[in-house]
């Protein structure tokens, strides 16, 4: 029964309207809302509640183990959790799709560790990110249209990537696998974009490229970045939320949260 | 532009196409029109030899796709080859008619012997020529489809994958050894007679099994290079390299592995059903999991990811088999053990990396050159 009832959802599970305009008349473009998620019975997120504004950029930081690349993985369909909702806009519940209907539905996710495809090229790997029709018997004969080649010319320039568009991507050095990656997101026209530690292993140069790049972003899209090193949060932050064991600490300003004294405690000890 | 992107810029493809098409007009020509005196005369066990080779390589062929270019290791692709090859017998079988031992018009001879009165459900229709040829296609595709879509559907993925094939070609293996299954149990099927009216020994025949075997290869090669010089090809790369990427791309990842599964138990079964009428025999010691090991084998050897490296890797290990086997069988097992072993840690990328390896320089710059080419044009073209 059960196998059957699984059957009949993957089949006949159509993708939700995304072509229609995401309904964010409230303003705030993702809700999550009383998430919890436990493995075997540690309880990485504890009734979470985050909201993210439309084209806002918002940092969050977090002790090791305090629930951000969990919250991450709700957030993109990877992890089910055990209670709460997850909506997209007002009308989408993310909870109700799998990963590629929410990667096409437009939220982008970057991955802690650089994940591109090593054995394509630069030009191959935006090729493939390219917002279109998904579906096997389509990708068979699809070829790119001239809008979407214009699109690709227009992110290997966003990301600084345009002299080295036929390299081969695993040639990359490591800064520019992670912007590649980014790019890969913005190719699919995300609304929302999670990015998992970018500056991890970066030069001061490359930080500071970065910082740029998703100060850029920000604005026409909703940025959330996760990332461990407070002088990279610091230059980019307007919002930053405090994750701790599963639940906000607090949110606000770089100052606002560095001043508060239940952050100092669970980041300096007792 | 569709000729250059699925033979011209893949040389060694050429080559080793060229060398089966040679094949294809030299054979027959060596056998039929040369004399039997002369030493260039190819005698029709060796026509049948190389047509089992080439069937063995369009099998090959089936398992470089998903392994070499999606990375799903099957280690039971040999299912799929002894069904298509059952189909085929079937329709053997129900072409012996009363010429069988025991003379009965409708049931085969194990039939009779078992004491059966009439035929079985599933072997209506295979007296058809075309029906037969559909259950070739349909069943191990349609096997491969309910496999597959249980086992990617739950994420099964590496090794767990391989072991559950394996389980899966070993299961089949101990069924069609049963009686009760009408398959012929142990023995199989054999004694067949003849073949669309043709008899199945005679020389114009095999020579034809031969030719067909040939040219399916060939079409099955420019099929598997039409699926991974596509926009789906580079998918079904990404897949092996970063599944979970290509899933927050939004592709289904399910889907693809899927249907590439499905199109490659389709071309093993194609495999088998050609295979069956040159050697005369099919029986379950074709399900053997063993068989299927050596399979991926014969690709390690050749090259994988490569779609031609499995053919020469196909023809090479089996070649070698036939010669080692005529002066001391008992000892192939191990030498085909030390051959994995051996390419395992010496040859990575198989026979076909070390000729690539000589030609060290150009190689490089003719991979990376090549698609910067194409897909410039492709840019220039369109602005």
């Amino acid at each position: 029964m059960n196998i059957l009832s699984q059957a009949r959802r993957s089949l006949g599970q159509a993708d939700p309207n995304f072509g229609a305009p995401l309904d964010t008349t409230k303003g705030t473009i993702l809700y999550v809302e009383g998430i919890t998620v436990s493995f075997d019975g540690f309880r990485a997120l504890n009734n979470l509640n985050l909201y993210i504004d439309e084209g806002e950029l918002r940092c969050i930081i977090g002790p090791n183990g305090a629930g951000k690349t969990t919250m991450m993985d709700v957030i993109t369909g990877k992890t089910k959790p055990d209670e709460g909702s997850v909506f997209f806009g007002q009308q989408i519940n993310l909870l109700e799709l799998s990963e590629h209907q929410i990667a096409r539905g437009g939220i982008g996710r970057k991955f802690q560790k650089p994940t591109i495809f090593e054995a394509l090229s630069v030009y191959e790997n935006l090729e493939l990110a390219t917002a279109a029709d998904k579906r096997v018997w389509w990708t068979l004969t699809q070829q790119l249209n001239s809008a979407q080649k214009y699109r690709i010319d227009e992110v290997l320039l966003q990301i600084g990537l345009q002299e080295h568009r036929y390299k081969n991507a695993g040639a990359l050095s490591h800064g520019q696998k992670q912007w590649l990656e980014i790019g890969m997101l913005l190719m699919q026209n995300p609304r929302v974009l999670l990015v998992d530690e970018p500056v991890a292993g970066m030069t001061g140069e490359e930080t500071e490229k970065t910082a740029e790049l998703l100060l850029s972003l920000a604005g026409d899209h909703s940025v959330i970045v996760v990332e461990h090193d407070m002088k990279f949060v610091r230059s980019i932050a307007r919002k930053v939320t405090v994750l701790h064991q599963g639940s906000v600490l607090t949110e606000g300003t770089m100052d606002q949260v560095q001043n508060d004294p239940k952050v100092i405690e669970v980041y300096l000890g007792e | 532009m569709l000729t250059q992107r699925l033979l011209l810029s893949d040389r060694g493809g050429m080559i080793v196409l060229g060398l089966v098409l040679l094949a294809m007009v030299l054979v027959p020509i060596c056998n039929i029109l040369v004399p039997e005196t002369s030493s260039l005369h190819i005698s029709t066990f060796m026509v049948t030899l190389l047509g089992k080779f080439l069937c063995y390589a369009l099998l090959a062929l089936a398992v470089d796709l998903i392994w070499g270019y999606c990375g799903i290791l099957s280690l039971g692709h040999g299912a799929f080859f002894a069904l298509g090859g059952y189909a085929m017998g079937m329709y053997l079988m129900r072409q012996i008619g009363p010429r069988g031992q025991y003379g009965d018009p409708l049931l085969p001879d194990f039939m009779v012997f078992l004491n059966w009165k009439e035929l079985p459900w599933y072997w209506q229709g295979f007296d058809m020529f075309w029906f037969a040829m559909l259950m070739v296609i349909v069943i191990p595709g349609l096997l491969a489809f309910v496999f597959g879509w249980l086992a990617f559907r739950s994420r099964v993925t590496g090794v767990y994958f391989s072991i559950i094939t394996q389980a899966l070609t070993y299961a089949l293996l101990l069924a069609f050894f049963r009686n009760e299954m009408g398959f012929g149990g142990n023995n199989g099927l054999t004694d067949f007679k003849d073949i669309l009216g043709f008899p199945i020994a005679a020389n114009g025949t095999r020579i034809s099994l031969f030719l067909a075997s040939g040219f399916m290869l060939i079409i099955a090669y420019i099929a598997c290079r039409y699926i991974v010089t596509s926009r789906m090809g580079k998918i079904i790369v990404s897949i092996r390299d970063a599944e979970s990427r290509t899933r927050f791309c939004g592709y289904k990842v399910e889907s693809y592995k899927l249907w590439l599964f499905v199109f490659s138990a389709i071309l093993a079964g194609i495999a088998g059903a050609l295979y069956v009428p040159q050697v005369g025999i099919i029986n379950p010691g074709e399900f053997s999991p063993l068989n299927s090991i050596e399979l991926v084998v014969w690709v390690a050897t050749g090259g994988r990811g490569t779609l031609f490296g499995a053919i020469v890797g196909a023809f090479t290990v089996n070649y070698g088999k036939t010669i080692f086997t005529s002066y001391s069988p008992e000892t192939w097992l191990f030498a085909l053990g030390a051959l994995f072993v051996i390419v395992t840690l010496v040859l990575p990328k198989g026979l076909v990396g070390l000729f690539n390896r000589n030609k060290k320089v150009p190689a490089k710059i003719n991979t990376t050159a090549e698609p910067t080419n194409s897909t410039a044009e492709t840019a220039k073209e369109n602005v």
